[in-house]
């Protein structure tokens, strides 16, 4: 029986690695897979709970962010492809519309 | 040192290496083969934890269906090398400052709050599949018919911005 800290504990150094991958990495589809790794992190520690508690709700709500996941990596990724067919580049810092 | 402890450890060790190396790879691709090693361990970590029905939708769903999808976007994009300006190297150490400051802030609270959560007697994965499609279509039937809604509206979504306009 694994103490539900060493899962709480992993899941929040997991999520702390999505955040820096999202601010530290430069091609947009490998920012794309930092914020699956932080939804990943969080449903761990949705299931670490749901054990925990011997309630099944956490286990119910991670099967929603899965869909909420799937959904938005097809939009995410249809906007990437327009994004490299109008920017000829992946950089993030190429994608400067709005700057001033 | 119970065997339970040791399988947490080496799926710990390999979501942890396989996150690390999601941000020390240069090319896209091997960053998301990376992250299908963290999503495989993750899903070994759910049946450790007798989630099995759980386990087996993250194989499914996300080390299969949205990798997939991922690995062939870059392919399709033939995305190469990432480049990285000063700036961009700059905000390394100050940043990986801040995350770690970040995580063992979450970590510390939320640790901190679960002593009071008393664990509930293990009841042998408590027909844990059975369970939770009993919830799904009895509790939250609402929220489950709201996500086929908000699939569809997503296959639309990508497919309007995928597709080539005409001229």
């Amino acid at each position: 029986m694994v103490p539900t800290n060493y899962y709480v504990v992993l899941s929040a150094i997991l999520f702390g690695l999505g955040v820096f991958a999202f601010i530290f990495k430069r091609n947009i589809i490998t920012i794309f897979m930092s914020i699956e790794l932080m939804l990943n992190a969080v449903n761990l520690a949705f299931v670490a709970f749901s054990q925990a508690l011997g309630k099944l709700d956490g286990q119910v709500f991670v099967l929603f962010v899965i869909v909420v996941a799937a959904a938005e990596a097809a939009v995410g990724l249809g906007i990437i492809i327009l994004i490299a067919r109008n920017r000829q580049s992946l950089n993030v810092e190429r994608v400067d519309l709005l700057k001033l | 040192m119970t065997p339970q402890l040791v399988v947490f450890f080496v799926l710990a060790a390999l979501a942890v290496i396989g996150a690390a190396s999601l941000i020390l790879q240069k090319h896209p691709i091997h960053s998301a083969l990376s992250l299908i090693v963290v999503m495989v361990a993750l899903a070994g970590l759910y049946l450790l934890m007798g989630a099995e029905f759980v386990a087996a939708v993250q194989i499914i769903v996300y080390g299969g269906a949205i990798m997939v999808l991922f690995v062939f976007v870059i392919m399709l994009l033939n995305a190469g090398v990432e480049e990285h300006t000063s700036i961009s190297k700059m905000a390394g150490p100050p940043g990986l400052l801040l995350v770690v400051a970040l995580a063992g802030f979450i970590a510390a609270t939320i640790a901190r709050s679960t002593e009071s959560v008393q664990t509930a007697s293990q009841t042998g994965a408590m027909a844990s599949t059975k369970g939770i499609s009993n919830m799904l279509f009895k509790d939250f039937v609402y929220p489950f018919e709201l996500t086929s809604f908000l699939i569809l509206v997503a296959i639309l979504g990508a497919t309007v911005l995928a597709q080539r306009e005409k001229h």
